[in-house]
């Protein structure tokens, strides 16, 4: 399939959101707000689930559904506020030793006068820096939309999937396509170039696995997904702390290193 | 009296490709004087070279390359670099870069947008890195990244501080994901070092914007920036595109950040080995040891 197809798939307003996931992947789930220093960021929601029956925190970003819910989302581009929020709950997930679930959905970090005043790049950093050696389980999961460091700063996990119809990029196609070649019509070839579709993605390692999207079938989506985290879980869970942090630095590490460039 | 004219800024191509002519003049050589961005004033090179590249009347910091900001910082001839040789490859065969990458060595005189290495400043012995503008504006690919990576690693191992100069127009696009997930890289880096009690003092110039804001150019123990340097995650124009609003005067500029709260001080070129030095030793980094910085 055209890497755009995916774009518009990836993008598509029917397509379910972060909300969904929860009610469909976790029970007793309990949505807790707030970074405790400027406010509440309702383009990421956070909370406290059942994942069968193991207790997780849960950080997923939310786009809206309709009109009214995609404006008070901000059609899912958080502020600072938003990821100092995750990082909040990730610490909490750390102190009471729950894994981390992240739902990536967004089209970016906000830009915006309010975003840039509160330290967007500063709040993307320490959410990166603190992942990094954060002591519990952390799966990520490209659900939809993966936009550039405001999808990263929910990205940096022990193992990152992606749905099939999802996309994962740098830059919007758009954006490529506009900057570099100053040509709005090269978004499809833009879309292209980037290598953003997971299969693109899965063969540069930056994911570790697809979860198929028969037929547009989200029940199966789930059920994978659900299956899918609980065991990935519990082999991270069998590793000691440092083990465990080790292997996540390393993951991040191989992109670019020294062989892979003289090769 | 120099002609009037010569300065005024070009129409167009045409008439810019008129004026690199005459500039080659030999009566006007077009290395004596150079026109200051900010207040259009004219200085001698030579002042300018005795004055960190700072204009002498209204104080506003030219560009300047990484070599000539490792002179002004480091103890002479105390360098000593790290993995010169790496060089970028076009790894998803996006269409233009190798062209991109052949006339940014060509234009920069270096293989990357980093330099990296060690060095003495006042007698203490450092890590540093220091970004390169004229290198595709600094992006941040897999080498930068890399470099980056493998100075924080270095410095971990011996036990020194980083110091860092950042300028850079984000991550680099042609190479996608792979340019993304050096942020993440950076990050892991930086944070082991951290770990580790040691001191990483980031100076951020102008500009810094996108995934290096978003990742070590905000991650400093302590965080210097040079007057009116453009800091950002989301640049001007981006913004203004978003919200359909021109921006506030001095909006994402380093005085604007140390009123928000986003970096420590602002330090002119000036004064900037002095205040480094300073830091060093209320960090308690040793002095002296070795020559030259090479451990
Ligand atoms: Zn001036």
């Amino acid at each position: 399939m055209e890497a755009y197809k995916r774009v518009a798939l990836a993008r598509k307003k029917n397509r379910p959101t972060g909300q969904d996931f929860i009610d469909n992947l976790f029970t007793d789930f309990i949505e807790v707000h707030g970074d405790r220093s400027f406010g509440d960021d309702p383009a990421m929601i956070t909370g406290l689930g059942m994942l069968i029956d193991m207790p997780v925190t849960i950080i997923a970003q939310e786009r809206g559904k309709n009109t009214k819910t995609r404006i008070k989302r901000n059609f899912g581009s958080s502020h600072p506020e938003g990821y100092r929020k995750a990082l909040r709950q990730m610490k909490l997930a750390e102190k009471f030793n729950r894994p981390i679930v992240c739902l990536i959905d967004t089209s970016g970090a906000f830009c915006g006068i309010g975003a840039e005043e509160r330290g967007q790049g500063q709040a993307i950093a320490k959410n990166l820096m603190e992942m990094m050696s954060l002591k519990v389980p952390i799966l990520s999961v490209v659900i939809g939309e993966g936009g550039s460091g405001g999808a990263l700063a929910l990205g940096v996990a022990d193992e990152v999937w992606m749905l099939e119809n999802a996309i994962y990029s740098v830059i919007s196609p758009e954006g490529c396509a506009s900057i570099l070649w100053k040509d709005a019509s090269k978004t499809k070839e833009a879309a292209r170039c980037l290598k953003l579709t997971a299969q693109d993605l899965l063969e540069l390692e930056v994911i570790d696995k697809i979860i198929s999207e028969n037929h547009r079938d989200f029940k199966n989506v789930y059920r994978e997904l659900k299956i899918g985290l609980y065991k990935g879980f519990q082999k991270n869970q069998a590793l000691d702390t440092d083990q465990l942090t080790q292997n996540r630095y390393q993951r991040f590490r191989k992109y670019g290193a020294i062989e892979s460039l003289t090769e | 009296m120099l002609n009037k004219g010569l300065f005024k800024k070009p129409k167009n191509e045409l008439e810019a490709q008129h004026r690199t002519k005459r500039k080659t003049d030999p009566a006007i050589p077009s290395e004596l004087c150079r026109s200051c961005p900010s207040c259009k004033q004219l200085s001698f090179s030579s002042d300018l070279e005795n004055n960190f590249h700072v204009c002498p009347k209204c104080g506003h910091h030219f560009r300047i390359n990484a070599r000539q900001r490792l002179n002004m910082i480091v103890d002479p001839d105390s360098f000593v670099e790290q993995h010169h040789d790496l060089c970028s490859t076009n790894r998803l065969e996006f269409p233009g870069y190798d062209e991109k990458l052949e006339q940014a060595t060509l234009f920069s005189h270096e293989n990357e947008g980093v330099i990296i290495g060690t060095a003495k400043i006042g007698d203490h012995q450092v890590a540093l890195f220091v970004m390169e503008a004229t290198f595709m504006m600094g992006s941040m690919g897999q080498v930068v990244g890399e470099k980056i990576t493998l100075i924080f690693e270095y410095a971990l191992k011996h036990g020194l501080p980083v110091i860092g100069y950042t300028v850079s127009g984000g991550a680099r696009m042609q190479e996608g994901m792979l340019a993304l997930m050096q942020m993440a890289k950076t990050s892991g880096a930086v944070k082991r070092h951290s770990d580790a009690g040691l001191f990483y003092l980031a100076v951020l110039t102008d500009p810094t914007t996108g995934g290096v804001t978003a990742s070590f150019a905000m991650e400093g123990d302590i965080i210097l920036a040079e007057p009116e340097a453009l800091i950002a995650f989301a640049g001007p124009r981006v913004i203004e595109q978003t919200i359909r609003q021109r921006l506030p005067k001095g909006f994402q500029r380093a005085e604007f950040l140390l009123e928000k709260g986003f970096v420590d001080a602002i330090v002119p070129r000036s004064i900037q080995k002095e205040t480094i030095k300073q830091l060093l030793t209320l960090h308690q980094i040793p002095q002296g040891g070795d020559q030259n910085g090479s451990l």
